[in-house]
C-alpha cells in the first residue's frame, strides 16, 4: 500500500517533482564538478607552478655553507666530496616518488676569462634524454624548468659541445650576437675552448649575466669530469602542514603511525628524505618559499571550491524547502485525511521523506553526470586537460543529496506535524 | 452500556465559548443525531468525540476510556481503533482508486485485506467501481466509499459530519438506507446536521444552540 501510494504520488505531481529534480541536479551538478575539480587541481596547479622552476636543491653534503650562502666559487679547492657524482643522478628518478619528479638538472660552475674578463660558466643539461635502471625513458633539463627565461635562437641540445646560451646582459658588454664565436680561457686549467653563441635569454636574474654550455665542458673547464655541483628537482607535492614541518624538522619526533603517513605522502620533506635515502652522500634542501607558495594556493584554490559546493548546495536546500513546503500545504487535507484514518506523524512523514529521497536520487544521478561534464568544460577551460572524475565523489554525492533533500525537507515536515485534521477536513 | 459519555464538556477559544457545560450519553448500538445551526457547535462537539480535539474542560468517556486525559498520538490510536469518520465532503484520496481509499484505511488500522475491502465496497453497492478514481464517481458514489472506508476496521462507533449535505435527494436516500443497514447490524452512529430530515433517522436528536444543548428529542415517541 504505502508504495502504491508512494508511485502514484510520484506520477501524478510529475511537473513539481520534475521541478524538484531540476533543483537537486543543478545543486549536485555544481558540487559535483567543484568537487571533481578541487580533487585534481592539486595536480593541475602544481603543473601550472612547475612553471615557477625546481622546489628542492640536492647538494654534496661536504659543501661548505658559506660558500652555498655567499655563492663563493672555490670549486678548485674543494674536495672530490664537495661534489656530486653525475651517475647518480638517475636515481632521482627510482625513489617511491618518482612519478612526482617532474624535471631535474644539475650544474657546475667554473669562473673562465673572456678578453680577459671573469664570466660565470654553468654547465648543464638542456634536455638530456635518459634510460633509467628501472626501464623508463625520461627527458629532463633546464630548459624545461626556466620555462620563463625568454630564449632566442634554435633550441640548446646537450649534444652540441661548441655551443652556449648566453645571458642578455653578458652578451649586450660583451657585443655578441648569435652565430659569433668567442674564445673562453679556464684560469685554474688553463683550458682554452672556443664557442658560438646559439642562444642569448632574458631571465630576469643574476643569470643574465652567465654563460650556460653542455655539462661536459664545464667538467672540462673545471677539470671536474663526472661531477656536478648541485641538482635542482621540480617535483609535484602535496602542500605542506603541521605533521610535514614536524618531519621536516625531525623524521624521529614522528611516531610510527605518524612517519607512515608522511611517509606515504608526497610532502616536500618526504620527497626530500626518500632522496636522501637514495644518494647518501648529499643534502636534500627544500626550497621552502616556493613549496610554501604552492600550498598556500592550493588551499585557496581548494577553499574556493568547498566554499562554492557549499553555497550551491545551500541553494538547492533552500529551493526544495520552498517547493516541498509548497506541495505540503497544497495537499494538506489529504494529509490530514491520512492522520484522521490513524496515520501517526512518523508515517506521514515517512511518506513524504520517501518521495523526496526518490525525487532527490533521480536529481542526484542526473546532477552528477552534468556536473562531470561541468568538471571537463572546467579543466579544459582553465587548465587544457581533462577532470579525472573521482570515484570518491559518489558516495559524497549521494551523502549530499541526502542532506540537501531532509534539511529542504525539515520546514514542510515540520509543518506537517502540526497541522490539525479539524484544520483542514472542515473546509476551514 | 454507554459507548459514550460526554460529561460537563466546554470548549472556548479565548472568551468565546463554542461549547459550554455539555452532557450527554449514547448507549451502545443507539444512534445519535447531533443538530443545530451554524455556529451551534456541533462541528467542535463531534471533533472531540472524533479524538481529533480536546474540552477546554469536562471529560469524555468513549468504550470506557477517557479520552480527554490522552496526547495527540494516543488519540490518533483511539480514533483509527475505534471511529469510523465520514465527512460532508468525502475526502478521498485522489489518486488512489475506490478500492484502496478503503484499503488505506485497513493499512492505517493493521494489515492490507483486498476481499474484505472488496465486500465492504460491494456492501455500498461500488463493486464494479471499485477500481474508479474518486473524480470518476458521482458525490453519491464517492460518500458511499466514504462508508465503506469508515466501517472497513469495524469500528465501536460511526461518527457522520454532515453524511448527506452535498447530495441530492436520490443520493441521500441511499447513504441513509446505508446507515440504517449498519444501525441494524449494531453499530453505534452519532451523524452530525442541521437537516431536521437526516436528524430524525436517530433514536435521539440532540440540540444545540449557542453551543449548549437547547432540546434533546426523542424521535422513537
Amino acid at each position: 500500500m504505502f508504495g502504491k501510494m508512494l508511485l502514484r504520488v510520484l506520477t501524478r505531481q510529475k511537473k513539481k517533482s520534475l521541478l524538484i529534480v531540476l533543483t537537486v541536479a543543478l545543486g549536485v551538478s555544481l558540487a559535483t564538478s567543484m568537487l571533481n575539480v578541487m580533487f585534481d587541481v592539486g595536480d593541475k596547479v602544481n603543473q601550472e607552478l612547475k612553471a615557477y622552476g625546481a622546489n628542492l636543491n640536492i647538494v654534496p653534503k661536504g659543501a661548505s655553507f658559506v660558500s652555498d650562502m655567499y655563492q663563493i666559487d672555490d670549486n678548485n679547492q674543494a674536495t672530490p666530496s664537495q661534489f656530486i657524482q653525475e651517475d647518480e643522478l638517475v636515481k632521482i628518478k627510482m625513489i617511491f616518488w618518482a612519478y612526482n619528479i617532474v624535471d631535474f638538472a644539475p650544474y657546475l660552475s667554473v669562473t673562465a676569462n673572456i678578453d680577459d674578463k671573469p664570466v660565470k660558466i654553468v654547465g648543464t643539461w638542456f634536455d638530456k634524454h635518459l634510460i633509467i635502471p628501472t626501464g623508463d625513458e625520461i627527458d629532463t633539463g633546464m630548459l624545461a624548468m626556466k620555462s620563463w627565461w625568454q630564449i632566442d635562437g634554435s633550441k640548446m641540445v646537450d649534444d652540441n659541445l661548441h655551443g652556449a646560451m648566453m645571458g642578455e646582459t653578458l652578451a649586450k658588454k660583451l657585443n655578441l650576437k648569435i652565430g659569433d664565436e668567442f674564445t673562453i680561457v679556464a684560469p685554474k686549467t688553463q683550458q682554452i675552448i672556443t664557442l658560438t653563441v646559439n642562444n642569448i635569454f632574458h631571465s630576469g636574474g643574476i643569470e643574465d649575466s652567465e654563460i650556460y654550455v653542455s655539462l661536459p665542458i664545464a667538467q672540462k673547464l673545471a677539470d671536474k669530469v663526472g661531477l656536478v655541483e648541485r641538482i635542482e628537482v621540480s617535483a609535484l607535492t602535496t602542500p605542506e602542514n603541521e605533521l610535514a614541518r614536524r618531519a621536516a624538522q625531525d623524521p624521529n619526533s614522528l611516531s610510527r603511525n605518524e612517519w607512515d603517513v608522511w611517509y606515504c605522502t608526497a610532502y616536500i620533506s618526504s620527497i626530500a628524505y626518500q632522496l636522501e635515502e637514495v644518494m647518501p652522500s648529499v643534502r636534500v634542501k627544500a626550497i621552502m618559499q616556493v613549496a610554501e607558495s604552492e600550498g598556500a594556493i592550493l588551499q585557496k584554490t581548494q577553499l574556493l571550491m568547498i566554499l562554492l559546493t557549499i553555497l550551491s548546495l545551500v541553494c538547492s536546500a533552500l529551493a526544495i524547502s520552498n517547493l516541498v513546503t509548497a506541495n505540503v500545504i497544497e495537499r494538506s487535507a489529504e494529509i490530514g485525511l491520512l492522520k484522521a484514518l490513524g496515520a501517526s506523524n512518523s508515517a506521514v512523514a515517512m511518506l513524504i521523506i520517501c518521495e523526496i529521497l526518490i525525487i532527490g536520487f533521480i536529481g542526484g544521478v542526473i546532477g552528477y553526470f552534468i556536473g562531470v561534464g561541468f568538471a571537463q568544460i572546467i579543466g579544459y577551460t582553465v587548465f587544457g586537460s581533462t577532470i579525472e572524475p573521482k570515484i570518491l565523489i559518489i558516495p559524497l554525492v549521494g551523502l549530499m543529496v541526502l542532506f540537501i533533500t531532509l534539511l529542504g525537507s525539515v520546514p514542510a515536515l515540520r509543518m506537517m506535524i502540526f497541522l490539525k485534521p479539524i484544520d483542514v477536513l472542515h473546509g476551514r | 452500556m454507554n459507548i459514550l459519555e460526554v460529561n460537563n464538556v466546554s470548549k472556548n477559544y479565548g472568551s468565546l465559548y463554542a461549547l459550554a457545560d455539555i452532557n450527554m450519553t449514547v448507549g451502545d448500538g443507539k444512534w445519535l443525531s447531533i443538530m443545530g445551526p451554524s455556529g451551534s457547535g456541533k462541528s467542535t462537539l463531534m471533533n472531540i468525540i472524533g479524538c481529533m480535539d480536546k474540552p477546554t474542560s469536562g471529560s469524555v468517556i468513549l468504550d470506557g476510556q477517557d479520552i480527554t486525559q490522552l496526547s495527540l498520538t494516543d488519540l490518533t490510536v483511539i480514533r483509527r481503533d475505534k471511529i469510523g469518520l465520514i465527512f460532508q465532503q468525502f475526502h478521498l484520496v485522489p489518486y488512489l482508486t475506490a478500492l484502496e481509499n478503503v484499503m488505506l484505511a485497513q493499512y492505517y488500522h493493521s494489515m492490507v485485506d483486498e476481499k474484505e475491502a472488496l465486500n465492504a465496497l460491494e456492501r455500498v453497492g461500488l463493486h464494479a467501481r471499485a477500481k474508479h478514481l474518486p473524480r470518476q464517481l458521482s458525490g453519491g458514489e464517492q460518500q458511499r466509499v466514504c462508508i465503506a472506508r469508515a466501517l472497513i476496521n469495524y469500528p465501536k462507533l460511526i461518527l457522520a459530519d454532515e453524511p448527506t449535505g452535498n447530495l441530492d435527494e436520490a443520493n441521500e436516500s441511499l447513504v441513509m438506507n446505508l446507515l440504517h443497514q449498519l444501525h441494524q447490524e449494531g453499530s453505534s452512529i452519532i451523524v452530525v446536521t442541521h437537516s431536521p430530515e437526516v436528524a430524525k433517522h436517530a433514536e435521539t436528536t440532540v440540540v444545540l444552540e449557542h453551543g449548549k444543548i437547547a432540546q434533546i428529542i426523542d424521535n422513537l415517541k
